[in-house]
């Protein structure tokens, strides 16, 4: 029998990794990616619970979180193609036109 | 048995997600991130979550992953020569301590809590995705309409950012 804390351990380390992708990644592709891995840590963990607690929430929360995340790579890359058809790089460090 | 089959699930997400993380090439990116989705299944499974490794595979793997390639190869993106952040070192060992100190936190505590209604048993008897659907569509029939609505909000979102802008000065010159 594998110990819940084995999972949790698992889904810990694919978060810290999505989480380093997301600051040390300039493509702004590959940190929609990471985001997603930081989602997919998430599910494992929510899954685990609820298989180890005897609950459907995880499972339904779980669910529900890879509905949004459909909904954020289609927003997430609408957005991508719209800043590159105005000849920026896909550079996140040289989009900053909502600064001010 | 199972603790072979986790080991390897394990194992692979990880390597596959740091390889996401570090490989170069966006597309190379893309389909570490594909055997990423797939050995997350796998663990899924071990789970007894059935219906959450379809879902797994068929709308991570089969539709948002496709739809990344799909932008990759229309953007025809050059690989950056600086691809990492500048400063990416002094991230790396924070984030090491880090991770450290929360999996020995993780390991050592037991996670015990109230069971809920659903034990293994009682699922494996009706059958995973029957069990999920019977509590979507009785006690999550709120959460279930908001994602609907929420769907149908990025659906139009995404046409209306994609959609080819009208030349600005087409008036001006008839």
């Amino acid at each position: 029998m594998i110990p819940l804390s084995a999972y949790v351990a698992v889904s810990a380390v694919l978060f810290i990794t999505g989480l380093l992708g997301v600051l040390i990644r300039r493509n702004f592709i590959i940190v929609l990616m990471s985001v997603e891995i930081m989602l997919n840590a998430a599910n494992i963990n929510l899954v685990a619970f609820s298989h180890y607690l005897e609950s459907m929430a995880g499972q339904m929360v779980a669910l529900f979180i890879n509905a949004i995340a459909a909904g954020e790579a289609a927003i997430g890359l609408a957005i991508i193609i719209v800043v590159f058809r105005g000849k920026i790089s896909t550079n996140v460090d040289e989009m900053n036109f909502l600064k001010w | 048995m199972v603790l072979v089959f986790f080991a390897y699930f394990a194992l692979a997400s990880i390597a596959a997600g740091v390889l996401t993380v570090a490989l170069k090439h966006p597309v190379h990116c893309g389909l570490a991130l594909l055997a990423l989705l797939v050995h997350v299944s796998g663990l899924f499974i071990l789970l007894n979550a059935e219906f959450l490794w379809a879902v797994q595979i068929i709308v991570y793997a089969g539709a948002i992953l496709v739809l990344y390639l799909f932008v990759l190869m229309l953007m025809n993106l050059k690989t950056d020569d600086r691809y990492l952040h500048s400063s990416y070192l002094y991230f790396l060992t924070p984030a090491a301590i880090g991770s450290l100190s929360v999996l020995a936190l993780l390991v050592r505590s037991p996670f015990g809590g109230a069971k809920g209604d659903a034990p293994t048993e009682a699922i494996l008897e009706v059958g995973g995705t029957h069990a999920v659907g019977i509590k979507m569509f009785s006690e999550y029939l709120l959460q279930f309409e908001i994602i609907g609505v929420f769907l149908l909000g990025a659906v139009i979102g995404a046409i209306v950012l994609a959609k080819t802008p009208k030349p600005a000065n087409k008036e001006r010159k008839a």
